[in-house]
């Protein structure tokens, strides 16, 4: 087995393993940590149904961001479906045979490489055109964004410009799944491809990436509006609550 | 009148290109040792302060699920840069929501998060927009931690809810944990600890202003309307903010309740001991202050034996009341169960007129063309009735039912989108008067569209804060004092009593004679 390969696939299993348990501890320690008042951004729901529809509508529509600002909910949503088109996509290189509503969604999913390039285009030309957003910006903040069009360009490119071998990424990839590691195809694009996308599985749990599962974090957003209906309290405030004197 | 510019009111509110350093400065008066050790705090800047804030900051991303996740989750999209009313008003670049918030992340990034800790060790923590803590980063939290209203506008257009009001409470704690605390509200929450409300008026002055208040009513209406202090044995405890005891508009609002009361032959009481809805705990962010101030209401509630816990008309205080009483020193199972527990005085008002309790004649207020100023803390902290957004609809049909002319301001300055008053959060204070005035342009600016467009004459308003930053600042604006005006004064004034009734219908009966 040749170096690059295993250094490949020993990057890939590391990258992997970071994000899950990177992720993995952020999710455990937002869920441990106690929300000790209720702070929902009114008006809330008042059932547990109701805030499941709220963050439905959240997470898939973006509803407050489209109440914010119609150029970054555009680009924004833009961006983030199609980023699932394409991650769905991707999922054939993981399985054989092909589950039939991965078939279905691959001509969708190709066109939806271009989407997701589109949307972050429009997202960094605010931050370097809008003043108050390029106030905001850190290097960090140009460089995921740059990080991930690399990774959308060189996909593409994989497709369009210089096709690449997909059997052998695909036998790669199986083998990877498999734990039986595979020759890795020495085509550059693809290298450069899947070394940009370690590096965002590696960055994951430590950068603004954490959005994704704070949101469903976010007490303004997941509280039940029914503070006086049912007495709402966190374990260290209850201790407090044996000093008090009536 | 001041050595700084009031904002132009325009044809619509403008978004600034961001400026630097426009509201640069030393922030609101310090508190004093006294001030700061009865509520807790160390007097003055404590030596270890890097480390002791360092730790706090750690210690309350532990206990806060929303402050952690706020400091983490934020994209840097930048939708919440232009809803701040501080910004629009100051053009500050650090007054926008985000920015106010990375004060205090780029602080979080640099000790706690191990991208920070890995960077820091290269120098380049400047990457990710990280800070090591200095002096002069503790400065600029206390000046701009006290340019937030904590009015929640910027949450409710954040794409993940993130909460500017929960960073500059936090920011506010860990500001008072190492001895830098804001005179105003800390020197506030003593008095109350004192004397049981935020004026410090000590029960005989309470008792006297309300007697004086009963005689003015009597004068005015012919009605012996009481307001009853420390009563045992009644149906309702009244906690009201202590500015509705003297200041104006205020009191014309606790007239209001006094006889909306009476009319509908309801039970109710003040307390000396609770003399205060408001709390201002919330205000510098600490639960064990603002449980503190709270154990009074409830110590109220069980001493008088009261079945119902009523607020008056307070922003701040209704969320506490609404949102947080309960936690903090509930549960109220000794209260009458066919209550919420607590109410608003809105609620209760809203109910009696859906049911026909009280004899109201709108055209009293005809002389008015009125708006109403949904305070941020009612609007986007709290609820009112059973339906979500009833703290939206029933002030509305309140002052509908008791005003024949109301009309509201623009859609995206009311509701869940209401700008604040610019003197929320803890800076109702004239040490602070520029950035007050500054923020009120937006209110300001809706307010002089429906006064061109519709001929509003006054605007109403249901929280003391509100009621005295308007009164304060309107005048910068061209606009007087007098255009404030309480929401149950409204109803106090269009209220029609049985000895006016008889007087009426007395004359009626001359005319009829003369007639003959
Ligand atoms: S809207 Fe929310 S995520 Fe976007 S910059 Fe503001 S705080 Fe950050
Ligand atoms: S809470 Fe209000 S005052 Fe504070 S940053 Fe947000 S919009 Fe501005």
């Amino acid at each position: 087995m040749s170096f690059l390969t295993i250094l490949f696939a020993t990057l890939f299993y590391f990258a992997t393993a970071v994000l899950l348990f990177g992720v993995g501890y952020k999710i455990w320690q937002y869920a441990i940590t106690p929300a000790p008042l209720k702070i929902p951004t009114m008006p809330a729901p008042i059932t547990k149904l109701g805030v499941v529809l709220r963050m439905t509508e959240e997470v898939v529509l973006f509803k407050s961001l489209f109440k914010s600002n119609k150029w970054i909910w555009i680009f924004g949503w833009m961006f983030h479906f199609a980023l699932l088109l394409v991650l769905l996509r991707h999922l054939r290189y993981f399985q054989e045979p092909v589950w039939w509503w991965v078939d279905l969604i691959q001509p969708v999913g190709m066109y939806a490489g271009f989407v997701l390039v589109i949307g972050l285009l429009g997202l960094i030309t605010r931050r370097i055109v809008v003043a108050r957003v390029r106030y905001i910006t850190s290097p960090s903040d140009h460089l995921m964004l740059i990080l991930i069009i690399s990774i959308g360009l060189t996909g593409l490119a994989m497709r369009y410009i210089l096709r690449t071998d997909i059997v052998s990424v695909k036998a790669f990839m199986l083998g990877l799944l498999y734990l039986d590691v595979q020759p890795i195809p020495t085509d550059w694009l693809f290298l450069t491809h899947i070394t940009l996308v370690i590096s965002l599985l590696l960055v994951f749990p430590f950068s603004k990436l954490l959005h994704a599962p704070g949101i469903f974090f976010s007490p303004t957003r997941n509280q039940v509006d029914n503070p006086r209906e049912k007495r709402h309290i966190a374990k260290w405030a209850a201790k407090l609550d044996a000093t008090r004197k009536s | 009148m001041a050595d700084f510019e009031t904002p132009e009111l325009k044809d619509y509110i403008e978004v600034p290109l961001p400026q630097i350093g426009v509201m640069e400065g030393s922030g609101p008066f310090k508190a004093k040792p006294d001030h700061q050790e009865a509520l807790g705090f160390p007097g003055e800047l404590i030596d270890d302060w890097e480390n002791v804030a360092i730790n706090k900051l750690a210690d309350l991303t532990n206990r806060y699920r929303g402050l952690r996740v706020f400091l983490d989750a934020c994209v840097k999209c930048g939708a919440c840069t232009d809803k701040c009313h501080y910004y629009l008003g100051t053009a500050d670049a650090k007054n926008m929501p985000v920015a106010r918030q990375d004060l205090l992340r780029s602080v979080y990034r640099y000790y706690h998060t191990p991208a920070g800790k890995f960077l820091k060790k290269f120098g380049m923590e400047k990457l990710i927009g990280a800070r090591k803590l200095t002096e002069d980063i503790i400065n600029e939290w206390y000046n701009y931690f006290h340019q937030c209203s904590q009015c929640r506008r910027c949450s409710v257009f954040c794409p993940y809810g993130i909460d500017t009001a929960e960073i500059s409470m936090a920011a506010r704690e860990v500001l008072d944990s190492i001895g830098v605390g804001q005179k105003y509200c800390n020197e506030i929450i003593g008095k109350v600890y004192k004397i049981g409300n935020n004026l410090g008026l000590p029960e005989p002055a309470l008792a006297d202003t309300l007697e004086g208040l009963e005689e003015e009513i009597e004068e005015d209406i012919g009605v012996a309307v009481k307001m009853p202090l420390d009563q045992k044995g009644k149906d309702i405890l009244l906690v009201t903010p202590s500015a509705d005891f003297f200041a104006e508009p205020h009191v014309d609002g606790l007239i209001g309740y006094a006889k909306v009361f009476h009319q509908a032959g309801l039970s109710w009481t003040l307390s000396s001991h609770a003399s205060e809805a408001g709390n201002f705990g919330m205000f510098i962010g600490s639960y064990e202050n603002m449980q503190r101030v709270s154990m009074r209401v409830r110590e109220a509630a069980i001493e008088l034996g009261v079945k119902r816990i009523v607020f008056g008309e307070c922003g701040h205080a209704w969320r506490v009341a609404y949102s947080f009483l309960n936690t903090l020193v509930g549960p109220f199972d000794f209260l009458d169960p066919n209550y919420p527990v607590p109410q608003h005085i809105l609620e209760v008002t809203h109910d009696l007129i859906q049911r026909g309790k009280l004899n109201i004649d709108a055209s009293q207020n005809d002389h008015m063309t009125l708006t109403f100023h949904d305070s941020c803390n009612v609007a986007r902290a709290t609820r009112m009735g059973p339906k979500p957004g009833g703290q939206m609809v029933i002030p509305r049909e309140v002052i509908k039912a008791v005003c024949n002319n109301y009309y509201d301001m623009p859609e995206d300055t009311i509701g869940e989108a209401t700008y604040c008053c610019g003197g929320g959060g803890g800076i109702l204070t004239d040490d602070l008067i520029e950035i007050r005035v500054k923020g009120a342009m937006p209110r300001m600016q809706a307010l002089k569209t429906v006064v061109e467009e519709n001929g509003v004459t006054h605007m109403a308003a249901i929280c003391a804060i509100c009621k005295s930053q308007f009164s304060k600042v309107i005048p910068y604006y061209g606009f007087t004092m007098d255009q404030i005006i309480s929401v149950h004064q409204l109803v106090g004034d269009a209220l029609v009593f049985e000895s006016e009734i008889s007087e009426s219908s007395n004359e009626s009966e001359e005319t009829e004679n003369e007639k003959e």
